[in-house]
């Protein structure tokens, strides 16, 4: 396990060791507010940095290269099969591999989750943007709009719904990844949970950083929805 | 540390290869374990999802729970859950495969619950008025016609289940991932040709089930494009 454990000091996690924590009892609530400023909401914060710099970097590239295959289908299949490639990597060694090239830094991690994220991305902005139909770019060109007018106040508005899902599906993935992250730094809400595994299943913190993943998640995932909602109201007028 | 700065020349790719040729006996004993994992995960998730998910759509009902559910269930972190999880089932086996399941019932779920919902109407009324009745109906009308996109969520879930299975070896679950999260023992090219092993088993779990969703495809169905399913409502992913 020591492998796993690489890249920081080893947390004491035994910490003050009340009767429950020595014990290793199911769930020491003792543990947990002792730690909550020392492990928990540290790890928490950096998982969501982590979170939202991938998907927000994985975006920006995902959207040139989208906007671009719309233009010239050039584009899209070597994007496609690149990102495709990528994906069919297991998280797990992509860590690893990126260590030699990029070094043992934060930005290896950021580097791998924002290659996750392009396959779904470049595919919903796609997709989206293709689904504008072509009597409607024909009547935005009849009314003088350039092709510049017509990507922001027609394709886009009209893509929404299927950028919003697949920026709901990256996060939420990214999230996910994030936490296998932590095998080769010592960040995100994965960190605590390798230290945990290491300190003979430590069940306490286990439990803890675990249920702070999935409700990060399921959040992000709610939140995204309201986004969703907030930005595309036609789309629930129009199903309702 | 000591491992993961292994250096990295193009030439390790070579070796990788030569890696897996060299060590044919532990890539076949790791694979096998992966794929009894796998196996055991998708029979588990297809006897909970497939059997729901078409009941659900042959009555029209629950529309908001079975998307709801796999919405949940997709955002859920396959290593959250496996720590949650481990204080209760302890290392190994089941620990990881109650996270393999957690994690292809909601694509499952879906895709089975869309397919048999969105058979046409007329079709199911025209099967009622040559005097067919609810099981007739959905085995002999539904079922075949909604055979190719439930197929498809299986297949979708395989491929999740084969590539995420390699998570299992950080709680001692076995399989490929046990020589990716040991560069120490089989240094980079171990790393690297276990990761290719794992694409590799994930690209031919999706080739194989191609074929099988192309032979239980009703015949009328078999030269439609592949049906791209909804793409706000079942889209595939966790992560690899």
């Amino acid at each position: 396990m020591s492998g796993i454990l690489a890249g920081g000091p080893v947390i004491p996690n035994f910490g003050t060791g009340s009767h429950c924590v020595t014990h290793n009892d199911l769930f020491c609530a003792d543990w947990v507010r002792d730690n909550w400023h020392g492990v928990l909401e540290p790890a928490l914060v950096q998982h969501i940095e982590l979170s939202a710099k991938a998907v927000a970097i994985g975006f920006a590239i995902a959207f040139v290269a989208a906007v671009a295959a719309r233009r010239a289908r050039l584009v899209e299949t070597p994007f496609r099969l690149f990102s495709a490639f990528v994906y069919t990597i297991p998280s797990l060694a992509l860590f690893q591999l990126l260590i030699p090239i990029t070094g043992l830094t934060d930005t290896t991690v950021e580097i791998a989750l924002v290659g996750y994220t392009l396959l779904i991305l470049f595919r919903n902005i796609l997709a989206g943007l293709r689904s504008v139909p072509e009597d409607v770019l024909e009547s935005a060109r009849g009314m003088g709009l350039t092709a510049t007018q017509i990507l922001w106040r027609i394709e886009l508005p009209l893509a929404l719904p299927s950028i919003v899902a697949g920026v709901r599906i990256a996060t939420v993935s990214t999230i996910s990844l994030a936490t296998i992250a932590a095998f080769v730094r010592p960040i995100g809400l994965g960190y605590p949970i390798f230290i945990a595994i290491g300190d003979d299943i430590f069940k306490t913190e286990l439990i803890a950083a675990g249920v702070l993943a999935v409700a990060l998640a399921l959040v992000s995932d709610v939140v995204l929805v309201l986004v969703q909602r907030l930005l595309t109201p036609w789309v629930r007028a129009r199903a309702a | 540390m000591t491992g993961l700065a292994d250096t990295f020349q193009p030439s390790t790719f070579v070796d990788a290869f030569r890696f897996i040729g060299d060590n044919g006996w532990l890539i076949w004993h790791k694979t096998v374990e992966q794929l009894v994992l796998s196996g055991s995960a998708m029979g588990v998730a297809i006897g909970i999802a497939i059997p729901l998910g078409v009941w659900l759509g042959h009555v029209h009902r629950g529309s908001f729970a079975a998307i709801n559910v796999s919405n949940v269930g997709r955002a859920l972190p396959s290593l959250a859950v496996i720590a949650i999880a481990l204080p209760f089932l302890g290392v190994g086996f089941w620990d990881v495969l109650l996270a393999l399941v957690v994690l292809a019932v909601p694509l499952m779920l879906t895709n089975a619950y869309v397919a048999v919902d969105e058979v046409d109407r007329d079709v199911v009324e025209a099967a009622r008025g040559m005097g067919m009745r609810g099981r007739d109906i959905l085995l002999r009308v539904e079922l075949p016609l909604a055979l190719p996109l439930l197929f498809a969520g299986i297949r979708t879930a395989a491929v999740y289940v084969v590539s995420t299975a390699t998570i299992a070896a950080i709680a001692g679950g076995g399989g490929l991932g046990d020589i990716i999260v040991n560069q120490a023992s089989y240094r980079l090219e171990g790393v690297i040709g276990a990761a290719i092993c794992v694409a590799a088993l994930a690209i031919l779990a999706d080739f194989l089930l191609g074929i099988v969703q192309y032979l239980v495809s009703p015949r009328g169905l078999r030269r439609r494009p592949a049906f791209e399913p909804d793409l706000a409502k079942a889209i595939p992913l966790p992560g690899p």
